[in-house]
């Protein structure tokens, strides 16, 4: 089967340089600031921006809060329907599948419909509640991932056995989500949470129409008035997906973890 | 079962709950149901009412009826096109570099490394994305000055643009072709060696293979699949307003404008118009959901 070989191989390599040439012509075009000579002087100037700082500063803070959030509300969800609900599995799956239906876009414009300034609920009133809708906002767009992740996870161990176990000896509802069952999807848990920071960090779209300071419009804010910073603000966001997706790799050995949501 | 908890810290009946007589079990998907309430059901919920609404919230269907005006008709052509294109060149590149991986005769470690890119590759779109295609296909790119350089040969001089409809398609791809390598790979799993090896022996060619069983067996998810990128890039807003500005009139970057700017001046319009998105990307999960359930009867 030589020509198949042949074959399979050209298709790797044409794989390769879709992947690699835009990235090439990236890192490139970054250090061309200077002209005639290649530096980093692309970087150094986004590195010493203040507002470089502080979005990537607002947009770690949004990702960290919204892997606790999302996985306070996934976890105890999904072991309880494993243990005591498993006729609302469908349900709950369909719901937590609509993120992937409903675009971002259309999402963000019904927050700002029903959590306006004026409704019962003015979320968009103040900057703090602001933040607040945006992290509930990210905790949505991750549903998918995170419930995929810690689902895949929970199914994986003995949750009733564990469950039993934990309570002859004595232990509560708390004590067994957090001491017995969270160790045992630790490894589920933190691949849904390296995904959701990597979708959150760079995220537009809703930042953008919530007018919070977040990275993903400063990235654009950049683009469209710069010429060679946004190149390098795009191998710097580039290296924080790689860095997130390697931890996933690093961590799931061994897991049938599985890197995308999508399935 | 003696053992009882301190009532503090335990939020739900302490006695083992399936020994109880009424079921208070559905209390514990409470929080996350009044979650998917308010953050999921009804925001949508309420802007599909409102696109059947006048500005006086009465019952009209004006609003779907104006979106059959010129300009917002293209604008949902443009999307439909260009999620089209790019869903079906991602789904045959995709495709065909998975089963190259996986049934391509490969060394072991071709599938791994094939799999991590991928999930990098199929989760660096928006911003980031538009900028790398910039400076690789852009006026000055990497890779238009190389082609000038090696071979004489400038794109933009036979029509090429980035910020077009092709440049977009092409841009779309970069996420487009690794999330059908992630998504079609168990599938590919599931086409035994056996069947292949069954058919040879019974004497089909390699076509005959293909044509009688490989893809009657994964027609439903390839075409599912399909589906998937296409919604995925009809919902996409941030690569196309970072390339593109606002030059290129997709519904998505419309929808921008307006919940920027009421640029339609009726807002009933916009909701309409959002309406419209969630019946289009709705529709094709709802086939790709079906074709999933169709294409798991073989693929065991």
């Amino acid at each position: 089967m030589k020509p198949r070989r042949l074959g399979s191989w050209l298709l790797i390599v044409f794989g390769v340089l879709y992947f690699f040439v835009p990235l090439l012509g990236t890192f490139e075009f970054s250090l061309r600031l200077l002209r005639g000579v290649y530096s980093v002087a692309a970087y150094r100037i986004v590195l010493a921006d203040p507002r470089f700082a502080a979005t990537v500063t607002y947009s770690t803070v949004l990702a960290l809060a919204t892997i606790a959030v999302g996985v306070l509300l996934v976890l105890p969800t999904a072991y309880w329907i494993q243990l005591r609900l498993p006729r609302l599995r469908p349900v709950v799956e369909f719901i937590t599948l609509l993120p992937l239906v409903i675009p971002a876009i259309v999402l963000v414009f019904g927050y700002l419909r029903i959590y306006n300034s004026s409704s019962a609920l003015p979320l968009t009133g103040s900057a703090r509640t602001t933040d607040l809708l945006l992290m509930f906002s990210y905790v949505t767009l991750a549903l998918p991932y995170m419930y995929r992740a810690v689902d895949n996870g929970l199914r994986a161990i003995d949750v009733r056995t564990l469950t039993e176990a934990a309570q002859s000896l004595g232990a509560g509802w708390s004590t067994i989500l957090l001491r017995v069952i969270l160790p045992n999807v630790r490894v589920a848990v933190l691949s849904g949470a390296f995904l959701t920071f990597a979708i959150v960090i760079g995220e537009f779209t809703m930042a953008s129409l919530l007018d919070r300071p977040a990275f993903g419009p400063y990235l654009q804010l950049i683009g469209a008035n710069r010429a060679y910073e946004p190149a390098a603000l795009s191998i710097i966001s580039f290296s924080i997906t790689w860095a997130c997706m390697g931890f996933i790799q690093v961590f799931g050995r061994g897991a049938s973890g599985q890197v995308a949501g999508a399935h | 079962m003696a053992q009882e908890t301190s009532p503090a810290i335990a939020p739900f009946p302490t006695a083992p709950p399936w020994v109880g007589r009424v079921s208070w079990a559905w209390l514990g998907v409470v929080p996350f149901f009044a979650f998917a309430l308010m953050f999921l059901i009804l925001p949508t919920g309420l802007l599909v009412v409102g696109g059947f609404q006048d500005a006086g919230g009465h019952f009209t269907l004006r609003n779907l009826l104006d979106l059959f005006q010129p300009t917002i008709l293209s604008s949902y052509l443009i999307s439909i096109k260009v999620s089209a294109a790019s869903a079906i060149g991602g789904a045959l590149v995709g495709f065909a570099l998975a089963y190259a991986a996986i049934g391509g005769g490969l060394p072991s470690w071709v599938r791994p490394t094939l799999m991590t890119f991928s999930g990098v590759a199929s989760n660096f779109a928006g911003v980031p994305l538009a900028f790398a295609f910039l400076a690789t296909l852009g006026r000055t790119g990497l890779a238009t000055a190389l082609l000038i350089k090696l071979f004489g040969f400038n794109i933009y001089s036979v029509g090429f643009n980035l910020l077009s409809f092709a440049g977009l398609t092409l841009t779309y791809m970069y996420f487009q072709i690794p999330l059908m390598v992630l998504i079609m790979a168990p599938a590919i799993d599931g086409l035994r060696r056996e069947w292949r090896e069954a058919s040879a022996s019974l004497g089909a060619s390699t076509w005959e293979y293909w044509r009688y069983i490989a893809l009657p067996v994964l027609w439903p998810p390839l075409l599912g699949a399909t589906l998937l990128l296409f919604a995925n890039a009809f919902g996409a807003v941030a690569t196309a307003y970072a390339l593109t500005g606002s030059s290129l009139n997709i519904v998505t970057i419309v929808l921008y404008a307006q919940i920027r700017g009421d640029v339609l001046h009726n807002q009933n319009l916009g909701y309409a118009l959002a309406l419209g998105m969630i019946l289009i990307t709705g529709l094709s999960n709802a086939a790709y959901i079906w074709l999933r359930g169709r294409g798991e009867r073989w693929l065991r």
